[in-house]
């Protein structure tokens, strides 16, 4: 019984940080449907999401919605800037060349903040009241935090699907994605819609960086990194493109690495997160959810 | 004794005569006490750039397929020759020669399944695979975990590297010039077209991937027997970076344009040496202002050779060697 409970706390634990990688993976499936491109700076973005809420909790005085929509709105500006000025020369660029703007991106994110703040952790300050739900006289229990992030993003992701699949500016996302030249043909503003696809994306990273500040108290300036790539391991699992394949795929990757951190070898966590991508390509290349597409010539 | 009269054309001895000057040059300088041993480790570190980035350049550069799983190569062969030479006790040229092979193994390994896999899904598998390297390496109790592997004796030294560096850009060199190299560039340019005209395109990717490897498993070897040892975190995704930087820089498709940037970024790294900060905003600058505008990078796919500065004196614009 007792290992039950264990198990059943490590999948506690596991939701959390599966629902912070689903939102992050959200925004580079969606990026990666409408343009192609692996935005490697997308883990920054989030980085960037987390030092936003630090310095406005520490100077701003404010509370944690507030600080959460500031670090959003300050994401999705970024976002799209990222994409105006380094990305859209490169459209019609080779796969390559946009890949490597990507990481230059990603690097100059990290690197800049490194300059400005230096590269040592920061303790995040506690916003929330310490909360605790109790089960099974307290073998088990739920964190208020845990609670916050299964909150917000299922929030997000609900409104994301409303955004998607019932507004104008969803439906010409959809397009885009699905044939781009076809969209343009049809009157569908092909630039308004990607940048609205990067604002989007970026806010929920942002999102998803202020609720990883809360979750572990700590931030830097290269906390993106890992987490970057592990999305966008998340995302291939699920279905690249695909937004609820997205978030299945960050769920199942937090499960898989809380589960290896407690019964595994914790040293093992980083590297067990790229053999599941390695097994997907080989295995079925589109993702879970994904149908196979055949090349056309 | 045609093949001779080839082999010994004034081309040929003209760059043979070349590159002995480059190193009796240092060597005379090291001899006459002018460059001092902390000044060999910039030469050396140089040497192995230009191993790294041209062997990269076989792979992305010329047949096209994008990876960042460089380093992973590179610490195979670290590792191994360095096991070998310490731990078995092997003469250390054959250990280095192993390394380098087992990295080559390796890239068989990696490269039969990934290689299915197009642009940015083999980047990715690429780079998780030089990182689930690393992690294995950091468990390894065997060559030190985490605290590394020191206590390699250092056997490598400007004449060692120099000429290994020589081998090796000349070896990758003359593939390329072959019918196989042809065969990668067409890969590169149309992978549906060359399958049609019959090439084997799997092979010629295979291959491609094991050579590059093995020459960057040689690029790790000269590492760890010049720098007494290393620690996984020293082939991370960012060693990948330094010399993918390297590669595009010099321009994808040429091996002059690498070992040229590979010397140009050694330098630049050793007067930015303390302003190591500085240095990475730097280098991300460069990527994202060379490709949106000049992505094919500085030389593009052109050579710097003895014909192009004959052409440049007779004032012809001067066209593309080898390749496109």
């Amino acid at each position: 019984m007792e290992q039950f409970y264990i198990f059943l706390q490590q999948l506690i634990n596991g939701v959390s940080l599966g629902s912070i990688y689903a939102l992050i993976a959200l925004g580079y499936t969606m990026v990666y449907g409408i343009i192609k491109l692996i935005n490697f700076a997308h883990g920054d973005i989030y980085m960037m999401g987390a030092f936003v809420a630090y310095f406005a909790v520490l100077y701003l005085n404010v509370g944690f919605l507030p600080a959460l929509i500031l670090a959003m709105l300050t994401c999705l500006v970024l976002g799209v800037l990222i994409e105006r000025i380094a990305y859209k020369p490169l459209r019609n660029a080779t796969r390559i060349a946009a890949l490597i703007t990507a990481i230059g991106m990603s690097f100059l994110l990290e690197y800049t903040m490194v300059f400005f703040v230096g590269a040592q952790s920061r303790a995040f300050p506690d916003v929330l009241p310490s909360v605790r739900l109790e089960f099974f006289g307290g073998k088990v229990y739920v964190t208020g935090k845990e609670l916050l992030i299964y909150g917000v993003t299922i929030v997000l992701v609900v409104l994301l699907q409303f955004i998607v699949k019932k507004t104008k500016t969803g439906k010409a996302m959809r397009a885009v994605a699905y044939d781009r030249d076809a969209a343009m043909l049809m009157g569908v503003n092909i630039d308004h819609t990607i940048s609205a696809t990067f604002a989007i994306g970026s806010a929920l990273a942002g999102a998803a960086g202020v609720l990883v500040a809360i979750y572990y108290s700590a931030i830097n300036p290269l906390m993106g990194m890992t987490p970057g790539l592990k999305a966008f391991v998340a995302a291939v699992l699920g279905g690249i493109g695909i937004i609820p394949g997205a978030a299945l795929g960050g769920l199942i990757m937090g499960l898989v690495e809380t589960l290896v951190i407690a019964y595994g070898q914790s040293t093992y966590r980083d590297a067990v997160a790229f053999a599941i991508l390695i097994l997907i390509l080989i295995i079925k290349p589109s993702g879970i959810l994904g149908s196979n597409v055949r090349e056309k010539v | 004794m045609r093949a001779m009269k080839r082999l010994l054309s004034k081309k040929n001895l003209c760059i043979s005569a070349a590159v002995i000057a480059v190193y009796a040059l240092v060597q005379a300088l090291f001899s006459a006490g002018v460059l001092r041993t902390f000044h060999e480790v910039n030469f050396i570190t140089g040497c192995i750039g230009i191993i790294m980035a041209v062997s990269l350049n076989l792979i992305t550069g010329f047949t096209g397929q994008f990876t960042l799983g460089h380093a992973g190569f590179m610490a195979i062969g670290a590792y191994f020759s360095a096991v070998m030479t310490v731990k078995w006790g092997v003469f250390f040229p054959i250990s280095l020669f192993c390394g380098g092979v087992l990295a080559a193994l390796f890239g068989v390994l990696i490269g039969l399944p990934t290689l299915r896999l197009k642009g940015d899904y083999l980047a990715i598998a690429t780079l998780g695979f030089g990182e689930v390297i690393r992690v294995v390496l950091l468990n390894t109790k065997y060559v030190g975990g985490a605290s590394g592997f020191f206590g390699i004796p250092r056997l490598i030294n400007w004449t060692w590297a120099f000429f290994i560096m020589v081998i090796a850009v000349v070896v990758i060199r003359n593939l390329l010039w072959s019918s196989y190299g042809r065969a990668c560039i067409s890969i590169r340019e149309d992978e549906i077209a060359s399958e049609l005209m019959g090439i084997d395109i799997t092979k010629y990717k295979v291959l491609a991937f094991t050579v590059g490897a093995f020459f960057a498993g040689l690029g790790g070897a000269i590492y760890s027997h010049y720098f007494y040892g290393m620690q996984p975190g020293t082939f991370n995704f960012m060693k990948s970076i330094d010399y993918l930087v390297m590669v595009v820089l010099g321009g994808m498709g040429s091996i002059t344009g690498s070992v040229l940037a590979a010397v140009a970024l050694t330098a630049i790294n050793v007067v930015l040496q303390q302003y190591s900060d500085i240095r990475m905003i730097l280098y991300a600058l460069l990527l994202i202002v060379i490709m949106i505008f000049r992505p094919q990078g500085l030389m593009g796919s052109r050579e710097l050779s003895v014909n192009m500065f004959r052409k440049l004196k007779r004032g012809e614009k001067n066209g593309a060697v080898g390749s496109k």
